[in-house]
């Protein structure tokens, strides 16, 4: 039997459900948490300069571990800072933990200073979230948030906990078990077998996997039917990593700016197994022109996806590991060589393009050169915009969970601080972070977190003094008419590094670039390397907004 | 250049659907079923909730139009922590029928 106070009950909580590391910024209605959190001798406290920064280093962190992590906020603006970060791991499906302080329950709802309905707010972008009313509920509501943020489809869950029931004495006499994950759904046998014949079936079968497939640690089984059953294979922006994307079955990414030859190998299909994806109109282009030849089998852990946007022939409601671990006995080994061969010949006939891949001044060509430089243990996480969908289309990507990028929401800012999430996740590896000059000034303050924590970080920027996404839409789309998307003036980023003191090299003045960045890249430590692009380069294929896939521009 | 936008569906001439939802009570869960609602613009054309048993559970009653999108609207509700069942009835259940009384 111990006494405790509301804030000291959920550090306890944490600490047991095995929380070792916690990003956040303290404020007013979280101190009594904060002052609980500096007695804990297990739980490291990474302290953010931005809300959003905190929401996303932890984001980072289960990004690389899979399981929950945990960032905090105090109650108004420090709990809206959060928002995007929550909707962020909302869509891409990442378990998190959110907790906000709260304005003392009497003062709820009297517009009291720094109060805002946190609660009311995340219904729509959390999986599930918490306003607690009293200590006693702590006991529950904690192992239940870790419950709901790692069963099935992960996702965030947030609870917003008011000062006074931070500060109320509770009498504990014993702790709730560790939360653990529910377990699987019930398989249903007989689709499995259904999915199976059709797979054995088909002529010409697509497996197309998603990021539900990292989130299972199912990747290994998915290589293994792709390969038992000749299946030519691609995956979402979620999912590059699942198959190493130089295995011979591998057909690369899909979609917006997917490789030609792949949205065309897509057209061909027959039967389309998708496996942890969600069919997200970036992917699918418009929905009832994809795949129009293909019957359908869907496996999603998710029974609202099912039907969703394309209806499925066979839908099994299942965790992706269980149904590949029930589908490989029971699909034939298969050769295919008539598909294959047409799938080949279309790749050789629409292939991937990289002009000036051997360049390291040009886009294709430093992501090229930093990929040369590091080996597959380095963990890449991006920022969104051009940079984003070239390294998605360039790098060598080979493990799950090498890769973390904003897929859904496409959040700027998203690259430095989950890099850094990352970094404290895994210290071991070379975190790289490419971002872009649009994308870094969302959360450049985080640079002084990096710093204070020394971690082995490298942001590599691509640097086109333009927001270069919206630039190349209103080029191709809007008659060029290119408005609100150029900078009008060039902030010098190896000053402001310098200013955090973050080591910084320019590649735009180095005589050897390739050496220079080799060199920056293998140097222990935090490092901004800065790489003027052309803004004139696009993305290339681009499938227009609402287009089929098969409407690509370019490439 | 077309963005794919849900066009609103006219529900008007659809049959009745009432829904009925066995929940954990405490404050909140209506915001988050109503949201569901609200998001997708799918009318909810009557609603009714009271508490069972000792209070810890509510049942609510939902009366909504049968379009070609409850399907996916039930799946949504199934998927909320607090929602522990939902059960479909025709329009012929009284539930709203004998409430009319109050309306008119």
């Amino acid at each position: 039997m111990v006494q405790l106070t509301g804030a000291q009950l959920m550090a306890r909580l944490l600490e047991r459900q095995g929380v070792r590391t916690i990003a956040g910024l303290p404020g007013g209605a979280i101190l009594p948490f904060y002052d609980a959190l500096s007695a804990s001798e297990r739980i490291r406290h990474v302290l953010a300069r931005h809300e959003q920064g905190a929401g996303f280093m932890a984001q980072g962190m289960a990004r690389v571990s899979g399981v929950p992590q945990v960032c905090i906020a105090s109650s108004g603006p420090g709990a809206t800072n959060l928002v995007t970060a929550i909707a962020d791991a909302c869509l891409d499906s990442i378990p998190m933990v959110v907790i906000t302080g709260q304005v003392p329950q009497a003062m709820i709802g009297t517009d009291a200073f720094q109060e805002v309905d946190i609660y009311g707010i995340t219904v729509p972008i959390t999986k599930h979230n918490f306003l607690v009313r009293s200590a006693q509920e702590l006991l529950e509501v904690v192992p239940e948030a870790f419950r709901i943020a790692m069963s099935g489809r992960p996702g965030p869950v947030l609870i917003d906990v008011p000062k006074d029931v931070q500060t109320q004495l509770i009498t504990v006499d014993e702790f709730p078990p560790v939360a653990v994950a529910d377990p699987a759904p019930q398989l249903d046998i007989a689709a499995i077998e259904a999915a199976a014949r059709m797979i054995n079936e088909a002529e010409r079968p697509v497996l197309y996997l998603g990021g539900g497939v990292v989130h299972a640690g199912a990747a290994s089984l998915a290589v293994q039917l792709a390969e038992q059953g000749s299946l030519p294979t691609t995956m979402t922006l979620m999912a590059l990593g699942a198959m190493p994307m130089d295995h011979p079955l591998s057909i690369g990414m899909l979609g917006m700016h997917g490789a030609r030859y792949t949205n065309l190998v897509l057209e061909e299909a027959d039967l389309l197994i998708c496996v942890g994806a969600r069919f997200d109109d970036r992917a699918i282009g418009r929905a009832a022109q994809f795949c129009p030849n293909a019957r359908i089998v869907h496996i999603d852990i998710d029974r609202s996806e099912l039907h969703k946007i394309k209806n499925a022939h066979v839908a099994i409601h299942a965790d992706v590991k269980c149904a590949l671990e029930a589908l490989l006995p029971r699909v034939k080994a298969a050769l295919r060589a008539p598909w294959l061969s047409q799938v080949a010949s279309l790749k050789t006939r629409f292939p991937m393009q990289f002009p000036g891949e051997d360049d390291p001044r040009s886009h294709y060509g430093l992501i090229r050169a930093v990929a040369s430089a590091l080996d597959d243990d380095a963990i890449v996480a991006t920022d969104v915009g051009q940079h984003q969908m070239w390294v998605a289309q360039a790098y060598p990507f080979r493990r799950p969970r090498q890769w973390l990028t904003s897929g859904g929401l496409g959040t700027m800012g998203f690259g430095l601080p989950t890099a850094i999430g990352a970094a404290l996740a895994a210290p071991d590896r070379t975190v790289v972070c490419f971002t872009g000059d649009g994308s870094f000034k969302m959360n450049i303050q985080e640079l002084d977190t990096l710093v204070e924590e020394g971690l082995n970080l490298k942001i590599v920027l691509m640097n086109n003094n333009a927001l270069g996404l919206v630039y190349q839409q209103q080029a191709l789309f809007y008659g060029k008419r290119q408005f609100a998307s150029e900078y009008r003036r060039e902030p010098d980023f190896v000053k402001i590094a310098d200013g955090f003191g973050v080591p910084a090299i320019d590649l735009d003045l180095a005589d050897d670039p390739v050496a220079a960045l080799a060199e920056a890249l293998q140097r222990p430590g935090p490092c901004l390397i800065h790489a003027t692009i052309d803004r004139e380069e696009f993305v290339y294929p681009m499938v227009p907004p609402g287009a089929a896939n098969t409407e690509m521009i370019g490439g | 250049m077309i963005e794919q936008v849900a066009d609103p569906l006219p529900q008007a001439g659809c049959a009745k659907v009432v829904l009925e939802l066995d929940v954990n009570n405490h404050p909140g869960v209506m915001s988050h079923i109503c949201n569901l609602f609200a998001r997708r613009a799918f009318n909810v054309e009557g609603i009714l909730c009271m508490p069972v048993s000792d209070g810890r559970r509510s049942r609510i009653w939902l009366l909504v139009y049968e379009d070609q999108r409850l399907e996916q609207m039930v799946r949504q509700v199934e998927k909320l922590e607090d929602v522990l069942n939902v059960r479909r009835h025709g329009a012929e259940h009284e539930v709203f029928e004998r409430l009319e009384g109050f309306f008119h």
